[in-house]
């Protein structure tokens, strides 16, 4: 593997609250290389937005990085200074946010915001911004795109604003993408066709992609490792295939059971009993799945165990699931 | 099977736009000429029905029409021409205003798609759940909160909840109120407008399961809307596909899954992520052609389909039969498997 263009390293961040300390994040470590792509996929509330809200230093002001790094190449985020964050961002980082409509700007044209970042990050001139923003609505396939500029988001249908983002996204080139739930409340055949283009983009620039979503079949399809997180901690971190095979965490079984593209029938669906956690109890147990976890043992009473440098199918449990031989049911065990 | 809800003929159109300017129209209606304004056909000659126990899924793109043609045979707007019978007893013909108090209204009821926002954020889940029964059966006092608190424990909404406030609950909890609420005046057709889309995965199992254990109980029938198609497949035994206004293709649920006959069911399923293999490259491509006065003759699909002639652009394919399954498409035979036409 050649060096990871984003390699987050135990990542902890908090938020105050009127009622207590929410430990959103805890530990969180994944990194991704360069012209890979990466899937984090959680139920809501597992921290996956905030962990890329983290990388980006958008968080909410009652948020703050306890513990952790964040490097791009030799640059720290989660340290750095305001002013080279924002040199970072739109440059080397682009972000596409999950809801396109309340994203982008209401009053102002789709042109117009693509040749605000080009001029601000792309090195691209302000007379010649207009132009460039055009072809970069063609290049992101959208039809007519010289009237399409002068458009206004509400004149547009959802997968075209989702088309405008990943334009904003990718104008100045960035060298790691991420995109958060690019594809919710979109219909499927909108959410293929956008899929397929940030893929083909991806692919064509390079970029590394940190692909945020709960759809578990969506990040099988498109990534190549999935990084499965739950209350705040990253519970496993393995090859796409190796993970649907042989999940090792009883929560990624669970969740893979619970898919309805698996099962034949209803009844064939599995449940997971329980909920989420409180995150701002003191007493929350090392293992924050542990208090819903069928194969829950003595020893998950101490600290979760540690990633292996370089393991590459990674599990936070002290009993995991056996690892398999080919062809077993993943799932029965649970 | 004897149909519970028979639609024939259904159409809604709404007016689009001011088409001429305010001031040419106001001295066409002086001189009595006729209003001639370019209107949305949301839902174009569409019939269909749902039998006693059956589960008919109704699948589509956003902006189909789905919605409007679910409220539509809900009753809660007008139908613009068609007939909408609840047995035999036609109901097109009452305005939709006189229909919220007719005796027939209990017996359709609906389920939004996120409880958390169609549920009046004033009422406590008790409220809300008492609401219709108040209102359709005329309970109260002690006859409503035992009807509340049987339909509640029969959702599995544990009973000190129904004090709380919608932004109390969490999600799950939120969809039950919304599923007990519907079926507290004991319904025959429940219509589910996604009930599930804004819920995870693990909370979606426990919902649909609900759902299938309820409907035997009481031997409803459901309208399931929704565009996951993997959740339809599991719950519905027909199902209706929809694209823009009309019913394109229609049949048992699995059948029409595996061997999608309509180029845009083809496209459809062949949009959805699987788990365990990866997906087909069988991509749509292009907008949806414009519902505003649509051209009759020229095949809604046209322009993003894959097989499209010069025949799609002259007739528009009606729906035929092919078994018990219906396609509305010129070429729908050569996407039949072998094996049925040898059959």
């Amino acid at each position: 593997m050649t060096a990871p263009a984003l390699s987050v390293e135990g990542l902890s961040v908090e938020f105050r609250t009127r009622s207590g300390v929410v430990r959103a994040l805890e530990n969180v470590s994944l990194s991704v290389a360069k012209g890979e792509t990466v899937a984090l996929v959680g139920e809501s509330g597992s921290g996956k937005s905030v962990t890329a809200y983290a990388v980006m230093g958008i968080l909410d002001p009652a948020g703050r990085i306890a513990a952790g790094r964040a490097m791009l190449g030799d640059l720290d985020l989660l340290s750095a200074e305001p002013k080279e964050l924002a040199q970072v961002r739109g440059r080397k980082i682009g972000m596409i946010f999950q809801n396109p409509r309340t994203a982008l700007n209401p009053i102002r044209t789709v042109g117009r915001q693509i040749a605000d970042v080009l001029i601000r990050h792309g090195n691209v001139s302000r007379r010649a911004a207009p132009a460039h923003a055009v072809e970069m609505l063609r290049a992101v396939g959208i039809t007519d795109p010289a009237r399409r500029a002068k458009a206004y988001p509400f004149e547009m249908s959802g997968g075209m604003c989702q088309r405008v983002m990943i334009a904003i996204a990718l104008a100045a080139k960035p060298s790691l993408l991420i995109a958060d739930e690019p594809t919710t409340g979109l219909d499927v055949t909108t959410q293929a066709v956008i899929m397929d283009l940030i893929n083909d983009l991806a692919k064509e620039l390079g970029m590394a992609t940190i692909f945020i979503t709960h759809d578990l079949a969506l990040a099988g399809q498109r990534s190549a490792r999935i990084v499965v997180m739950h209350a705040g901690h990253v519970v496993e971190n393995a090859p796409t295939a190796d993970l649907f095979s042989n999940p090792r965490h009883p929560y990624t079984a669970e969740l893979i059971a619970a898919t309805p593209d698996s099962a034949a029938s209803l009844d064939e669906l599995a449940s997971i009993p329980g909920s989420l956690p409180d995150l701002r109890r003191a007493d929350l147990p090392p293992c924050r799945y542990s208090e819903r976890c069928p194969r829950k043992i003595a020893a998950c009473a101490q600290p979760l165990p540690l990633a292996a440098p370089d393991a590459s199918h990674f599990v936070a449990c002290w009993n995991p699931l056996p690892e398999q031989t080919l062809g077993a049911p993943a799932v029965s065990a649970a | 099977m004897t149909a519970l809800l028979d639609i024939a003929d259904v159409s809604k159109w709404f007016p689009a736009g001011a088409g001429p300017g305010a001031w040419a129209r106001l001295k066409r209606r002086i001189s009595g000429g006729v209003e001639t304004l370019p209107k949305v056909y949301a839902v174009d000659d569409v019939s269909f029905a749902i039998g006693k126990g059956e589960t008919v899924g109704l699948v589509g793109e956003s902006g189909c029409g789905k919605s409007t043609l679910v409220r539509a045979l809900t009753r809660l707007i007008d139908v613009s021409v068609g007939s909408v019978k609840l047995g035999s007893r036609e109901l097109a013909l009452k305005p939709a205003r006189v229909f919220a108090r007719d005796r027939d209204r209990a017996r359709i009821q609906m389920v939004f798609q996120d409880a958390g926002e169609s549920v009046n954020p004033r009422f406590t889940a008790f409220a809300a759940i008492a609401d219709p029964l108040r209102r359709l059966r005329k309970l109260r006092g002690k006859a409503l909160k035992e009807r509340v608190e049987t339909v509640a424990s029969q959702c599995g909404l544990p009973l000190q909840l129904l004090s709380r406030f919608p932004h109390q609950l969490s999600g799950g909890q939120r969809a039950r109120v919304g599923i007990a609420r519907a079926i507290a005046v004991e319904p025959d057709l429940l219509v589910l407008d996604e009930p599930t889309a804004a819920l995870d995965v693990s909370v979606q199992v426990i919902v649909l399961q609900l759902l299938q254990r309820l409907k035997r109980e009481f031997d409803m029938s459901y309208l399931f809307v929704s565009h996951d198609l993997s959740v339809v497949r599991l719950l519905c035994d027909r199902v209706l596909v929809m694209y823009l206004g009309k019913i394109v293709e229609s049949g048992p649920a699995a059948e029409v899954f595996e061997h999608p006959l309509h180029p845009y069911t083809q496209a459809l399923v062949a949009a959805v992520p699987r788990l365990h293999e990866s997906g087909s490259r069988l991509r749509l491509t292009g907008e949806p052609r414009s519902p505003i006065d649509p051209d009759p003759n020229v095949c809604r699909f046209y322009g993003r389909c894959p097989h499209g002639t010069d025949a799609c652009k002259l007739t528009m394919p009606a729906l035929r039969a092919f078994g018990d399954r219906q396609v509305a498409c010129h070429f729908a035979e050569s996407f039949l498997p072998q094996a049925r036409i040898a059959s």
